[in-house]
């Protein structure tokens, strides 16, 4: 029996996966993709922070890196794999090559991830309507040309940083639109994207994706501060892709089975799992990490799976110098991180977790 | 095969070999190991199914495995996940319909 079971092979998995072996825990990791690094794989942008959270390296290459060093640790690992349950005896069922294969380890570190947000208007299931990622995923990781010209919904990082990525690949991007009345992602995104050309239109939303089997056109209109349409202010827009990048929701269905308690904080995503400062859910065995335990950057997910590694570490073996050190460093630097005030509604999302008595 | 990038100033794209396919009994080519909805994107098809209620074309969403959007029949399997399935030569590929059907 494996000592640790991390499922999800993204930035914050990969970590949790990396401490804990360090420490000298026997690991495995499953994922269902077919290569390890989960979204960092589709990311070509240099990421920004200090040295120890790989400043001006490209998610692509963080992937490699972190890759290298579970192969080097000889941690076990399970790929094109997806959990499908969690079961009473605390094992977990794995699918692989349509084989279900019952796994059970003393202690599990879910990095599940989270799901892009969907958002609703008229004739928004049209093919063309695509989550920002998903067209990530078939540009970057496949080299599909994603469409001719694209309009996004959403200003937040990933709204930002994908029409860049899209203008890379040769595609025409007529606009960006922001609801609120300023950008949601980083500055530095935001000014790279208008040096480009591409327009940024704030109070604006998409009322209508038009077409008859796939995307043709959109209209979008503008909003007045109570977020309601403004009539005589619709214009109509020429694209055949509408990318919608407007959040994540942490995917914790697995943890709804396992029996952890699970609140929903908006600020965090929506439905999570409740955990404490150490990453560990109402279920002491169960640790989780990532966006799944509150939707951020890549940078956060990483440190958080640093904790949660060194944690379900020490809950298996008891305290641990190295371990607490890993611990104290990483939660130093979150909190340095957390200072931006980008990060203020994740700090008031734990405000909202940490604060409350635990509800049996 | 004109669906793909050729010339990116960051990323290079390593394929699998090229491979024969069917989608709708057409034939068309794509590379082994890439998800079939990427590479039915790369050939121009965007519909990839028809929803069950009111029958409206849907495509891919997420192309993570996370939506169930993608949902296709493929070598007389219904409800295949097509942006994650790995694309095999001589695969039979089609539009499924409502809930699908088996043994195509
Ligand atoms: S597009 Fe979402 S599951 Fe395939």
């Amino acid at each position: 029996m494996f000592d640790i079971c991390v499922i999800g092979g993204g930035p914050a998995g990969l970590n949790a996966g990396i401490v804990a072996r360090e420490l000298g825990a026997s690991v495995l990791i499953i994922d269902d993709n077919p290569v390890l690094g989960g979204q960092l794989i589709k990311q070509t942008h240099k990421f920004f922070g200090s040295k120890d959270h790989y400043c001006g390296v490209r998610g692509i290459d963080i992937a490699k890196i972190l890759s290298q060093k579970v192969e080097e640790l000889g941690i076990e690992v399970l790929l094109n794999a997806t959990v499908v349950g969690y079961y009473d005896d605390d094992s977990i069922g794995v699918l692989k090559n349509e084989e279900l294969i019952p796994i059970k380890a003393k202690c599990y570190i879910f990095a599940t991830g989270a799901s892009e947000n969907m958002l609703a208007f008229e004739n928004s299931d049209l093919p063309g309507v695509y989550g920002a990622g998903a067209v990530q995923t078939m540009m970057n990781v496949y080299g599909v040309i994603p469409g001719k010209r694209a309009l996004v919904v959403g200003s937040g990082n990933i709204g930002l940083i994908v029409p860049y990525q899209l203008l890379q690949a040769g595609v025409e991007v007529a606009a960006i639109i922001e609801i609120l009345p300023r950008v949601g992602g980083y500055y530095v995104h935001a000014a790279k994207i208008k040096r480009a050309g591409v327009p940024i239109l704030l109070r604006h939303t998409i009322i209508e994706a038009r077409g008859k089997e796939c995307v043709e056109s959109a209209v979008i209109t503008e909003v007045d501060d109570q977020f309601e349409c403004i009539k005589g202010k619709e214009k109509i827009i020429e694209c055949d892709m509408i990318l919608i990048a407007v959040g994540l929701s942490p995917l914790c269905e697995l943890l709804y089975q396992a029996g952890c308690e699970i609140r929903y904080i908006p600020e965090l995503g929506g439905n999570v799992p409740y955990y404490n400062e150490d990453l560990q859910t109402s279920r002491p065995h169960i640790f989780v990490c990532g966006d799944l335990a509150s939707v951020e950057e890549a940078s956060t997910a990483m440190l958080e799976g640093k904790i949660a590694g060194a944690r379900a570490y020490e809950y298996l073996y008891g305290k641990n110098d190295r371990a607490e050190e890993i611990v104290s460093t990483a939660k130093q630097e979150l909190k340095t991180i957390r200072m931006s005030p980008f990060e203020q509604r994740i700090v008031e999302g734990h405000r909202k977790l940490f604060g409350r008595e635990r509800q049996a | 095969m004109n669906g793909y990038i050729t010339h990116h100033p960051i990323l290079e794209f390593k394929r699998g070999k090229k491979v024969k396919f069917y989608f709708e009994d057409k034939e068309l080519e794509g590379y082994e190991g890439m998800p079939i909805a990427a590479a039915l994107h790369a050939a121009g098809i965007r519909v990839l199914r028809y929803s069950e209620k009111y029958h409206r074309p849907r495509g891919f969403f997420c192309a993570v495995g996370k939506c169930s959007s993608c949902l296709m029949e493929v070598d007389g399997r219904a409800n295949v996940m097509v942006c994650m399935e790995p694309l095999k030569e001589g695969m039979q590929v089609r539009r499924q319909k409502g809930k699908g059907r088996l043994g195509v």
